[in-house]
């Protein structure tokens, strides 16, 4: 390519090692696969409905899917580690690519009014570190119990009941599960269109369907809370 | 005629048509008998190419295509911002698609007579057979015109010809063509045939014995003056309609370059030659910086009307239908509204020129479109000039809809330009121009959807083909800064701008710039008067002594200066005004564009004298003090007869 | 010291011969980004203008400005424009935080009855590390260009071409690719973005191209190519906030964008890779 410099021109620009919208479609399909974790996993929570020998099975059960082909916990490891596989190329293609944007821009606008931004939209980002950061905090509270009130040594039921029956613990799930939703009410936007398979016609189903997908799952997780801590549970 | 104005030198003649065969195998047996560069030795020649709109784009990505090594320059950012972009209406072409009689003979003929017979037949001819592979080209390259629901392009018919032959892509025809050429030149710059020089603005041409080799031009960005050489150079730098300053012409479309060539011995052929468009939306105030032009298709359904009264300002929707005037339906009762472009300017003007006129400072007339409304209902208009509708309601803050538009003429483009012959080029050897810099095709008037046919036809077709015969004889010797030759132009621009920073006066570029549009406009515009001319011959060196001795010239030369560029162009429209005067003042007739208040049938129509000015006037530079020289090509038609145009 | 200090107030011509419009003019403060060069600095400098018509453009009061500016010996604020009939593309400016100001539209086809007297309007460049101030709120753009280079364009050298009419192309694809060919490279889309990307730019190319027939041949490396080069530049990616399509003046849809999505990945799954 000929080019004749003239000051005003930017640097050499940096190669490209990857692809912006190939690190988008890494986002995109992750999400998705944890969008599908996330359903499994609400509707395994409503188990608490049942009691408490069906929902301390069913935790059971999950440890013991495919015995005795194979050992104990092995399917249970195994989707532990895609899980973690997911979650590391979800956040490993985001901070990429919002390093990306920080380059793009270093001297923000003196001025600068959002028009067409959502809430939801704009706080994807940071709304994506709380939940991870909460996902932590729930994986030690209830999975592993370490921060459970109860502790470690107790059924998963047990566990759960005595964190919601603490309302400053209820009110780190709402919040979380709400930054939650709306991050998946702009993520499955997103990823519709960065997957490919949005266009005019189909944009208003696909952000209704967000909205209401979102409201739903994030209803359905929420129930389990405020039922413990309304004392309808337990 | 004034002989005191200029001075005649010998007629001049285009040599290169093969006058000797049919015109209809003329370009054939011209391509034929031009000298080719073989494909191996295309690298070894340069070619300059200074512009990127249609014409000049186009011959850019093409002579990167055949293998020449190009340089292409350009004043904007980008390439893609040259004004064929603004272009609305469409592309003619002699497809025959609707099967309507249409031929290439039948464009010829309509473009020919269209131009007021003063257009040279050998070159209309070949644009009119060129436009045939135009269209293919544009489609190849994935222009979207407008299609049928077969899939089909789509045509529509334009003013001046009784067949559908218009190609376009709704309003914005030219920037899609644009696209075309743009896209086709980036490609070239990718693949290292094209070298580019983004905003860089040439400000002289260097000629090395008797041929052009080069360019002085200045980086806007860092102000630095410097040669480019090369085995020709192509002018595809547009037209010159902003020395009248108030044009729909881009801010920064000027005569720069086709001038400074000019004055290194490129005649300059029918510089009166201005095409006054009668559908723009009037001027609001004197900071008004452009006019904006709505496509003339509204002529189509909207009736144009002054009061009966001079001075009535009502409300238009209070004047009753008894006290209104459609005067070109009263005056033209067979076209009526749809008289051509020129009928139409002018007698806006006159009805102007009575008093009644309309809007601020009474310069404008109504296009009133309450009947066609009312016929076919709001939605029927809505979708057939929405666009249009909605631009005016813009620019104006007002509602078509509701209160009739307001219309005034405004200047839009410039049949004269530098002469070129048959292989356009100029009388420099070595110096093409194309696109509407030259004279070529158009004679005194164009017909619309013709521009975006011409600049592309030079550009893909034409140029490509004729240049080889030139290059043939080349290459031409390597150059330096250090040729007395190089070193005068050189020097000679660097003076230049060190002059204008220096002047340090009270008044702004534009000052001047309004000042000289404006008296172009009052008597050199629509009606011309061997009084006003006079006028004007008088106060344009006024001027332009009073542009060097108190232009103000704020900022430097080493940084990027909007303003120092714009008074460079300035400087050169000063010169220009004097000769476009001269050579509307010697014409004592009136043809297409160029009306004389003294050439007119009694009911007031234009009057050609074919006795006395069937020719093109080729006018030679002359250092100032001299007057210049007028060199006549005889117009000659042995195909298309003359006759005198009516549209009562 | 502000520059306010130094020009009290600036007046346009028209006031002196249309008194009626000095009572109706408009009053204004203007906060401007001026920045030297791309190596300096630039800051927010202050002016007045005084008797600005509304139905001045907003580039004719911004004339009106430099013009004051020029006779004062200052230099003039520096900004791109051209055509001012919104079609080339030159202009652009952010206006009091809006790519192209309050209205969906080239900064040139803004008109001043937007404003009411007495407002305070911020202007800045666009901002882009792809897009480098040159001065004042004139920007570098050539990364766009180069974007093209990378494959904005059908291969069809001139001369080559089939009879127009061998190709058909519906209605349909012929009217959507129209509507994405009608970017005019302005860049507000980048100015607007969050991410200083120039996604709907590309997109609208991309789609333009892709969904005709004499595109096709080309569909797979265009897409791939022009997306490489554009991270290249230095833009940021998409991230489907939309800000982009609300500030483009030809209302490119975001349509483009998820189209330009699905023509890359299918590229890449066919093996396609960038030149490098």
């Amino acid at each position: 390519m000929v080019t004749v410099t003239q000051p005003g021109q930017r640097r050499t620009p940096k190669a490209a090692k990857t692809n912006s919208v190939a690190k988008k479609a890494v986002v995109a399909v992750t999400g998705i696969i944890m969008v599908l974790y996330l359903i499994a996993h609400m509707i395994g929570n409503l188990k608490v409905f049942a009691g408490r020998e069906s929902f301390n099975g069913y935790s059971e059960w999950i440890r013991t899917i495919g015995e005795p082909v194979v050992p104990a916990q092995t399917t249970l490891t195994i989707i532990r580690i895609a899980l973690l596989t997911v979650v590391i190329a979800h956040g490993w293609a985001v901070v990429s690519l919002w390093r990306q944007a920080k380059r793009a821009r270093p001297q923000g606008y003196v001025t600068k009014k959002a028009v067409a931004q959502s809430y939801a939209s704009r706080t994807m980002r940071w709304g994506g570190v709380i939940v991870g950061l909460f996902i932590v905090y729930h994986i030690l509270d209830l999975t592993m119990g370490v921060v459970n009130p109860e502790g470690p040594s107790t059924t998963p039921y047990d566990r759960l009941i005595a964190g919601f029956s603490n309302p400053f613990i209820t009110a780190v799930y709402v919040v979380a599960l709400v930054l939650l939703g709306m991050h998946l009410r702009h993520g499955i936007w997103s990823a519709t269109q960065t997957l490919g398979q949005s266009n005019k016609r189909r944009e208003k189903t696909v952000n209704l369907f967000a909205l209401v997908f979102s409201v739903v799952l994030i209803g359905g997780y929420l129930v389990v809370p405020f039922s413990v801590l309304f004392g309808l549970v337990g | 005629m004034p002989l005191d104005l200029f001075a005649v030198g010998d007629p001049i003649a285009d040599t290169k048509a093969p006058t000797d065969v049919p015109i209809a195998e003329r370009w054939s047996t011209r391509r034929f008998r031009a000298r080719l560069v073989n494909p191996a030795n295309r690298r070894k020649r340069t070619v300059i190419v200074v512009g990127t709109g249609l014409a000049g784009g186009s011959a850019a990505a093409t002579l990167g295509e055949a293998g020449y090594r190009v340089k292409s320059f350009w004043f904007h950012d980008s390439p893609r911002r040259a004004h064929s972009v603004a272009a609305q209406g469409g592309i003619n072409a002699a497809k025959n698609y609707r099967n309507d009689g249409d031929s290439v003979h039948r464009l010829f003929y309509d473009t020919v007579k269209g131009g007021d017979f003063r257009s040279r037949e050998d070159n209309v001819h070949r644009l009119a057979e060129v436009s045939v592979s135009i269209i293919d080209q544009c489609v190849a390259q994935g222009v979207p015109f407008a299609r049928e629901y077969g899939g089909l392009l789509d045509n529509r018919s334009f003013g001046g010809a009784q067949v559908s032959r218009t190609f376009y892509a709704r309003g914005q025809t030219g920037q899609q063509l644009l696209y075309g050429a743009y896209q086709a030149l980036e490609r070239q710059m990718a693949v290292g045939t094209v070298e580019q020089h983004a905003r860089t603005e040439m400000l002289d041409l260097i000629v090395v014995d008797g041929r052009a080799r080069g360019i002085v031009a200045r980086d806007l960005i860092t102000g630095e003056v410097s040669t480019h050489f090369a085995d020709a150079v192509v002018l595809a730098t547009g037209g010159y309609s902003n020395v009248f300053y108030l044009s729909t012409n881009a801010k920064g479309s000027n005569t720069t370059a086709i001038w400074r060539a000019h004055k290194r011995g490129a005649y300059f052929a029918n510089p009166c030659y201005t095409q006054i468009h009668p559908t723009c939306i009037p001027v609001k105030g004197d900071y008004q910086s452009k006019l904006t032009l709505m496509s003339e298709s509204l002529r189509n359904d909207g009736r144009v009307w002054v009061p009966k009264e001079r001075g009535d300002t009502r409300d238009p929707r209070e004047i009753p239908e008894d006290e209104r005037d459609y005067y070109l339906e009263r005056i033209y009762p067979s076209f009526g509204n749809l008289v051509p472009r020129d009928i139409a300017s002018r007698q806006a003007k006159n009805v102007c020129d009575e008093g009644r006129g309309v809007g601020p400072g009474g310069l404008g007339v109504y296009l009133d479109f309450a009947d066609a409304i009312g016929r076919l209902g709001r939605p029927a208009i809505e979708a057939k000039y929405g666009n249009l509708f909605d631009m005016y309601a813009q620019i104006t803050g007002e509602d078509p809809y509701e209160t009739p538009m307001r219309i005034y003429p405004a200047v839009h483009y410039t049949m004269g330009g530098l002469w070129v012959d048959y292989d356009l080029q100029s009388t420099i050897p070595g110096l093409f121009v194309i696109g509407e810099a030259n004279f070529s095709d158009h004679g005194a008037n164009r017909l619309g959807a013709s521009a975006l046919m011409q600049g592309l036809a030079d550009g893909y077709f034409v140029l490509p083909n004729t240049i080889g015969d030139y290059l043939a004889d080349g290459p031409f010797g390597p150059l330096d800064d250090t040729h007395p030759q190089v070193a005068e132009a050189l020097g000679g621009v660097q003076a230049q701008v060190q002059k204008l920073l220096s002047v340090n006066g009270t008044r702004t570029p534009a000052s001047f710039h309004r000042e000289l549009g404006r008296l172009m406009w009052d008597l050199c515009g629509m009606e011309r008067s061997e009084e006003g001319l006079r006028k004007a011959l008088d106060r344009i060196p006024e001027i332009r002594h009073e542009f060097w001795t108190n232009v103000k010239v704020s900022g430097e030369w080493d940084t990027i200066n909007p303003t120092l560029e714009h008074a460079g162009r300035v400087a050169d429209f000063l010169e220009l005004a004097e000769l476009m005067c001269v050579d509307a003042l010697h014409r004592n007739e009136s043809c297409g564009g160029h009306f004389r208040a003294e050439s007119q049938t009694p009911e007031g129509e234009a009057l050609r004298d074919d006795g006395e000015y069937a020719y093109v006037a080729a006018w030679e530079y002359t250092p100032e003090g001299a007057p210049p020289v007028l060199h006549r090509e005889a117009l000659e038609y042995e195909y298309v007869h003359l006759a005198q145009r009516s549209y009562k | 010291m502000t520059a306010t200090q130094e020009h009290p107030t600036f007046a346009s011509g028209t006031a002196g011969d249309d008194p009626a419009m000095a009572k109706h003019g408009m009053t204004l403060t203007l906060r401007v980004w001026r920045q030297k060069g791309p190596q300096h600095k630039g800051k927010m400098v202050t002016y007045q203008v005084e008797d600005i018509s509304p139905d001045m453009s907003f580039l004719e009061m911004l004339d009106v400005l430099n013009e004051k500016l020029i006779l004062a010996g200052d230099d003039p604020v520096v900004f791109d424009h051209d055509c001012r009939e919104g079609i080339c593309g030159s202009c652009g400016l952010m206006i009091n935080g809006i790519a192209h100001g309050p209205e969906q539209t080239t900064t040139c086809q803004l008109h001043m009855r937007k404003f009411k007297d007495g407002d305070t309007i911020d202007i800045e460049p666009w901002r882009a590390t792809a897009f480098p101030v040159i001065k004042d709120l004139s920007v570098n753009r050539q990364a766009l260009d180069r974007i093209i280079q990378a494959g904005g364009y059908i291969s069809a050298p001139t001369g080559t071409a089939p009879e127009a009419h061998s190709i058909l192309v519906s209605k349909k694809d012929s009217d959507a690719a129209f509507d994405a060919a009608t970017c005019i490279g302005c860049g507000a889309c980048v100015a607007a973005c969050p991410n200083a990307s120039s996604m709907l730019f590309t997109s609208a190319k991309v789609t333009h191209l892709n969904l005709l027939p004499q595109g096709q041949p080309e569909r797979d490396d265009r897409v791939v190519n022009m997306i490489a080069q554009q991270d290249r530049e230095g833009f940021g990616g998409c991230t489907n906030i939309g800000e982009c399509s609300a500030a483009c003046p030809k209302g490119i849809s975001m349509e483009t964008i998820s189209r330009l999505n699905h023509d890359l990945l299918g590229a890449l799954r066919a093996g396609a890779r960038p030149k490098s």
